[in-house]
């Protein structure tokens, strides 16, 4: 990774270690049926090698912060830095420094596989011996070698999203921008970009990833903004979110033996924070807790302390589904 | 991560550690890049050449074909039909034949034809659903000069698509019919043919971007037509004195000024508008196109 040169100049500049940064980050379409608030005042703070999601619901206002934050937008309040540079000021500095892989197909039909990259490569300043080397380390590596002089246009759905993701590294990005780059991929293709993007991620790339899939943001991201209607309603790591969600964990220890009378109330487990129902019922001993840090290892202990024997725990973690429909509501969206 | 059952042609799998070191590889290995305005200029440029080559029956076919079929027609067929056409082709000329008169207006059709096919059409393909126009807009440059890199290629279209005029109608034509052409001021028509396709170009540009892509048929019946058809194509402009009203109203063609400024470097016996008057309108009309289309590319691409 290259580091990024951030700039501190004052109030709201980013700081040496933000790749993205906005505050108050606003766009209203006008239009004469009336003005449409896509985004509403997003503030974000994207640190260097995080692999961070919007995840929302279709319309919430993800892909217009992803176009605002790439210059193909422009803002019409806020502020935003990329790699450190105004994405209004400083339009070619950000696009220096990011790679973009957008939901539609933009390649370019007109050429092939290798030729794609090749441009791109060229079109970002390294010379043609070094663009064709490029080109080929990026087809090796994404699987596209028996497709390389195959035209853009005759690639499957999932090789035509593996060549874009490609095509967006070609310049070694500081920031990598995937808008929903999984919608409309068959399983198997998805959980392999999944896997590539991991490894990206673990060579410290940094992600914005836009997501409707709540299993892609649980299963890739270090941190996760929910977004609804153009604003942010929740943000934080995935066990954040669901501990503010107010979802509950649930663990649930069973014994060889019935579960003596009051003896979680004698170990004092309902003053545990988070702890907000006990179960015993025969054999098994069920506490549900909004924070589950540590729980299941005390549940067994306290069994095995009284003479209990373990047969079987299970933890049962809300899932990001359950925190989302509470965030966002269940109408339908467009 | 989850580990995949991956079936053969879907391609690589990040679980297999052989591409997983390949992948991490674009990370720790990638070449460092130093764009600058002229080397992403020129690598645009290329990927334009590349494009033109790779379909270069059919733009050969497309910039032959024009002026082959009115060569073919107003030089070889209508002479051997003889009887009134020559009359009224030469009504204006007094006795020129009429292959003289046509090539510096198949010449300015050509630019226009090749100037909006060249700029316009991929254009409004850019900008359709899947607005592919997204991926040259991510290179590192001002998205004005992806404007100029277009018509600088709608230029090169448009000016080898009139070139190709000369070899055209100097071999096709009846015995005798032949174009009677001295170049006198290759300096003039170097100028004339350069602000001739930039304009064109630029005009392609600017309506690549104003026009609504599903109404695309609409240009050729609304503006290439017109344009053609009224832009002294057959006539040179000064022949129109009889119909003064037409005379004046045509000045607002910039086809007028591209042909009469052909006429000007290729026939300039024959009559022609001021050559001031040329120029300012191919000068003037290139930077004030050429400007507006620029901004118009850029609030299209931008929104």
């Amino acid at each position: 990774m290259t580091t990024v040169t951030a700039r501190l100049n004052g109030h709201g500049a980013p700081t040496a270690t933000s790749a993205i940064k906005t505050e108050g980050l606003r766009k209203t379409y006008k239009s004469s049926r009336g003005d449409v608030e896509a985004v509403r005042g997003v503030d974000l703070d994207v640190p260097q090698g995080e692999f961070f999601g919007l995840l929302g619901p279709n319309g919430a206002g993800k892909s217009t912060t992803i176009g605002m934050l790439t210059t193909l937008v422009a803002p019409t309040g806020g502020k935003a830095w990329v790699a450190g540079h105004d994405v209004t000021k400083e339009t070619v500095a950000v696009k220096r420094r990011i790679g973009v892989v957008t939901q539609n197909n933009t390649l370019d039909m007109q050429l092939t596989v290798a030729e794609n990259l090749m441009f791109r490569s060229r079109f970002f300043g390294l010379s043609t011996s070094v663009a064709a080397k490029r080109a080929a380390a990026l087809i090796d590596a994404f699987g596209l070698s028996d497709r390389k002089n195959a035209m853009a246009d005759q690639l499957s759905g999932g090789q035509a999203r593996r060549l874009m993701i490609a095509r967006a590294l070609v310049h070694q990005p500081d920031v990598l921008f995937l808008d929903e780059p999984t919608a409309g991929l068959d399983p198997q293709t998805r959980v392999n970009l999944w896997d590539i993007l991991q490894v990206l991620h673990d060579q410290g790339q940094t992600v914005l990833l836009t997501t409707h899939y709540m299993e892609e943001a649980e299963a890739l991201c270090d941190r996760i903004a929910v977004v609804d209607h153009g604003k942010i309603l929740a943000e934080g790591s995935l066990d954040k979110l669901l501990a503010d969600s107010g979802a509950q964990t649930v663990v649930t220890v069973r014994y060889e033996e019935p579960v003596p009378e009051g003896l979680a109330e004698r170990a004092g487990l309902a003053e545990r924070p988070g702890v907000s129902k006990i179960e015993a019922e025969g054999d098994q001993l069920r506490v549900f807790s909004t924070d589950a840090e540590g729980l299941l290892g005390d549940v067994v202990t306290l069994g095995t302390d009284n003479g209990l024997h373990v047969r079987d725990a299970s933890v049962a973690k809300p899932s990001l589904e359950t925190a989302f429909l509470a965030l966002t509501g269940r109408e339908y969206r467009e | 991560m989850a580990t995949t059952t991956q079936p053969a042609n879907i391609g690589a799998s990040a679980g297999d550690p052989e591409v997983t070191a390949s992948i991490a590889a674009l990370i720790t290995d990638a070449p460092v890049p130093h764009p600058t305005l002229w080397k992403t200029f020129s690598a645009m440029m290329a990927r334009e050449f590349r494009v033109l080559g790779r379909n270069a029956p059919s733009t050969f076919i497309r910039a032959v074909l024009q002026p082959l079929l009115f060569a073919f027609v107003f030089a070889y067929v209508l002479p051997k039909i003889g009887s009134g056409f020559s009359a009224g082709g030469g009504a204006a000329a007094g006795g020129v034949n009429f292959a003289t008169i046509l090539v510096p207006g198949l010449m300015g059709s050509m630019f226009l034809m090749q100037g909006m096919f060249g700029t316009t059409m991929p254009l409004i393909m850019e900008f359709s659903w899947q607005r592919t126009i997204e991926d040259r807009a991510l290179a590192p440059v001002p998205i004005q000069v992806l404007g100029i890199q277009k018509i600088t290629a709608g230029a090169i279209q448009a000016f080898i698509g009139a070139a190709i005029v000369f070899p055209v109608v100097y071999w096709v034509h009846a015995p005798g019919q032949g174009p009677h052409i001295h170049v006198t001021n290759w300096f003039l028509l170097a100028v004339v043919m350069i602000f001739a396709s930039t304009m064109t170009a630029s005009l392609g540009l600017w309506l690549g971007t104003v026009v609504d892509p599903r109404k695309v048929q609409m240009l050729f019946a609304v503006i290439l037509l017109p344009i053609t058809m009224l832009g002294c194509v057959y006539y040179p402009w000064s022949a129109l004195h009889v119909i003064r009203w037409l005379q004046i109203v045509t000045l607002i063609n910039p086809m007028v000024y591209m042909t009469e400024g052909l006429r000007a470097a290729l026939t300039p016996s024959l009559g022609h508008m001021p050559l001031w008057a040329i120029l300012l309108a191919l000068v003037g009309g290139t930077v004030v196109f050429g400007a507006l289309a620029v901004r118009t590319f850029h609030n299209r691409v931008v929104n």
